[in-house]
């Protein structure tokens, strides 16, 4: 798993000191919340100067967003997360239950007064989850969350007025 | 049981209907009358109060009653069947809260359409929808009729037969009225409720054992009667290899099946942001989790304290063991404590199913007022007509779910609950997940996605010894049982990625690139979400 803090590789923010900041009542202040951090893990990529392709379609906008470098950096950073992870968690419980189902006799080997293998095992699957819920939800907060308030913003002052786009 | 316990027990449960109308009345009273309003509540609720509300929407009165007591018969395998309950929240963490928050609106059809001609796919996401929530609707409805005459000791088929039509009526009240907001908050006191139960049951089975757990669970062997292989795998699910492939089937719906159960798509709606969203889930973790590691102790507690020959005698499936127990850790049956707790814990057990079912009420009136309704109608319906149309299907619904939940009082509820979950596995996840991360995803890949999971699911069902060919079937006389498992997940789930694969393949039109990009830039970035 990579490591969640440090720097960016992606192309670094010129801008994001400067820029004013969006007074958005949907998103929920960074602070709000238990064992919150300020989110100050990486600064967000920037999305290509599109800004004078006033005409067209929302349909370009889109297009045009997803072959971003920010937007790639989004994908990628959810993906590499993601799907280890899922591979990980879903291979570790299929195997629990087959186990199980295949080798009672292994799980019934004693590891210390009553507690057995199924046991740890089985208390090992509730720990698992919690620590792959708590590793998610701060991947995402310090690796995604920035970058892609910053790609929706964009994504929809680009979109606004046009055919097919946002409100 | 005595009367006095039915009197506390009804007394209290009739506090918990009247605070809930309460809750109905007061969130109702200056209504906007808006779509936004009714399915979601406003999408105005907090990451906490959604985490709560997720909690009390999915652990239901099968979790409280049926896992401790299979647990307290069979020992570990009613562990193992709970784990798959927890796991399943990682694939909806990871793969859908908040993607589905950012690209949908009401319901699952929203994320798939965005991309798709809309008419074939919202009809058949809707059919799903509404049969996986029917499913579960009746599987409540069944748990609530044997409850009733399990903790009041009234087995009368007139007791049973009134409390489900008791619950559907409130279920209906509710959710017509009062929409997302008054669910919402049955929910959450609820999970308080639920929550604070079992951890006073907890504190006082590990008091009884002095905190040690090593005791607790070799005291519970012993009493078993089968020593060590009550703490092991094998005891419930260990037969033949048609049992063994069974559970394996089972979980696997188990942790599919989640992420695909309208009534849960539907609480991610009810925050303002996708990341309100992952916060709920992270709460609902916590408290899921937390719930279900106590039910384990409860569930050992009860073959420990009561022994499991006492808590089959009350009941063959176990389902009165933590009542039972909460009675001998009061004080036993004839002292005040004893009938207090016993009565809380009965209490708590119809409240959950009012909740639940609730839940499960309000998703599928949006499937139909939502998906089915418009589309099946040629004339487009205004917004405000859309929750007039939702009530109606509220009301509908609940007289399906009331008749059916009369009609297969004699099914086992575990059994279509996992049933539920297996339908959802195969009809409603395969169409998600392709919608969401497949680039050449088509319409008729996704209509052939939905009914090939659906059709095999229910299929397989019809011709499985639930049916018929063996004893405990709906109809034993006839046998026309080909499919050795009650559970068809493992065969249907992979069906509907298949059949979503042959569909895209096979199909004339070519994917829409720029409506992929779409869905793909506002799953991960929210840009345009409601």
């Amino acid at each position: 798993m990579e490591k969640y803090e440090g720097r960016d590789p992606a192309p670094a923010d010129v801008g994001a000191s400067e820029r004013p900041r969006y007074d958005d009542p949907w998103y929920d202040a960074l602070a709000s919340g238990w064992g919150e951090t300020d989110g100050t893990g990486s600064p967000a990529p920037v999305v290509p100067p599109a800004r004078q392709e006033r005409t067209g379609d929302a349909a370009e906008v889109y297009l045009e967003v997803r072959r971003s470098e920010a937007f790639q950096e989004v994908r990628s950073r959810y993906r590499r997360f993601v799907i280890p992870g899922l591979a990980l968690s879903l291979t570790w419980y299929v195997g629990y239950v087959v186990t199980a189902q295949t080798a009672p006799g292994l799980m019934a080997r004693p590891v210390a007064g009553a507690v057995n293998v199924a046991m740890v095992a089985g208390i090992g699957q509730f720990l698992t989850t919690f620590l792959f819920t708590w590793a998610y939800a701060r991947h995402a907060r310090l690796r995604r969350d920035r970058a892609a308030l910053d790609l929706r913003w964009n994504t929809q002052e680009l979109t606004r007025g046009l055919r097919g786009g946002a409100r | 049981m005595t009367g006095h316990h039915q009197a506390l027990a009804l007394l209290l449960f009739g506090v918990f209907v009247v605070i809930t109308l309460a809750i109905t009345t007061w969130v109702s009273r200056d209504r906007h009358g808006s779509a936004e309003e009714f399915y979601a509540g406003g999408r105005l609720f907090s990451p906490m109060e959604n985490g709560f509300a997720i909690a009390g929407d999915y652990t239901s009165a099968a979790s409280l009653l049926g896992v401790t007591g299979l647990i307290a018969l069979f020992g570990y395998d009613g562990l193992l069947y709970v784990v798959g309950f927890l796991v399943a929240w990682l694939v909806v963490l990871f793969c859908v809260a908040e993607l589905v928050r950012n690209c949908g609106r009401f319901t699952l059809a929203d994320v798939v359409v965005a991309r798709m001609r809309e008419r074939p796919v919202r009809i058949a996401a809707g059919t799903s929808s509404v049969t996986v929530s029917v499913l579960y609707l009746v599987a409540q409805m069944v748990g609530a009729g044997s409850l009733v005459a399990l903790l009041l000791g009234d087995t009368s088929e007139a007791a049973r037969a009134w409390t489900v039509i008791g619950v559907g009526a409130l279920m209906v009240i509710y959710v017509s009225l009062g929409g997302m907001r008054a669910t919402t908050w049955i929910q959450i006191v609820k999970a308080v409720l639920l929550l604070g139960g079992t951890i006073a049951l907890t504190v006082l089975v590990l008091l009884r054992f002095h905190g040690n757990i090593d005791a607790l669970l070799r005291t519970a062997a012993e009493r078993s009667g089968h020593g060590q292989a009550f703490l092991a795998p094998g005891l419930k699910y260990g037969g033949g290899w048609a049992s063994r492939v069974d559970f394996i089937s089972l979980g696997l719906a188990l942790v599919l099946g989640t992420a695909g159960l309208p009534h849960i798509l539907s609480r991610f709606y009810t925050v303002p942001t996708a990341r309100a969203a992952r916060r709920s889930v992270v709460w609902s973790v916590g408290l899921i989790g937390g719930f279900y590691l106590m039910a384990i102790v409860l569930g050992f507690g009860a073959a420990a304290v009561l022994g499991p020959d006492a808590v089959r005698e009350s009941n063959s499936a176990g389902n009165t063991a933590v009542p039972l127990l909460a009675r001998n850790l009061g004080g036993g049956a004839d002292s005040t404590g004893g009938t207090v707790l016993f009565a809380v814990v009965a209490a708590i057990a119809f409240a959950t199913i009012l909740a639940v079912v609730a839940g499960i009420t309000l998703a599928a009136s949006a499937s139909v007022a939502h998906d089915l309704y418009p589309s099946l109608r040629r004339r487009r319906v205004a917004p405000r007509s859309e929750v007039a149309v939702a009530r109606i299907a509220a009301v509908a619904v609940g007289v399906v779910a009331i008749t059916l939940g009369l009609l297969a009082r004699d099914l086992n509820a575990a059994f279509l609950v996992g049933l539920a979950f297996a339908v959802s596995a195969s009809a409603n996840l395969p169409v998600l997940m392709y919608s969401l991360f497949w680039r050449g995803f088509t319409t008729r890949g996704a209509v052939w996605a939905v009914y090939g999971g659906l059709v095999p699911a229910l299929g397989l069902v019809l011709l499985s010894p639930v049916v018929s060919g063996s004893p405990d079937s709906l109809f034993p006389a006839v046998d026309f049982q080909y499919f050795p498992l009650e559970n068809p997940g493992i065969v249907s789930v992979p069906l509907g990625f298949l059949a979503g694969w042959l569909g895209t393949v096979t199909s004339a039109e070519p994917p829409d690139e720029a409506k992929h990009a779409e869905t793909e830039v506002r799953s991960l970035t929210g840009a345009g979400a409601v």
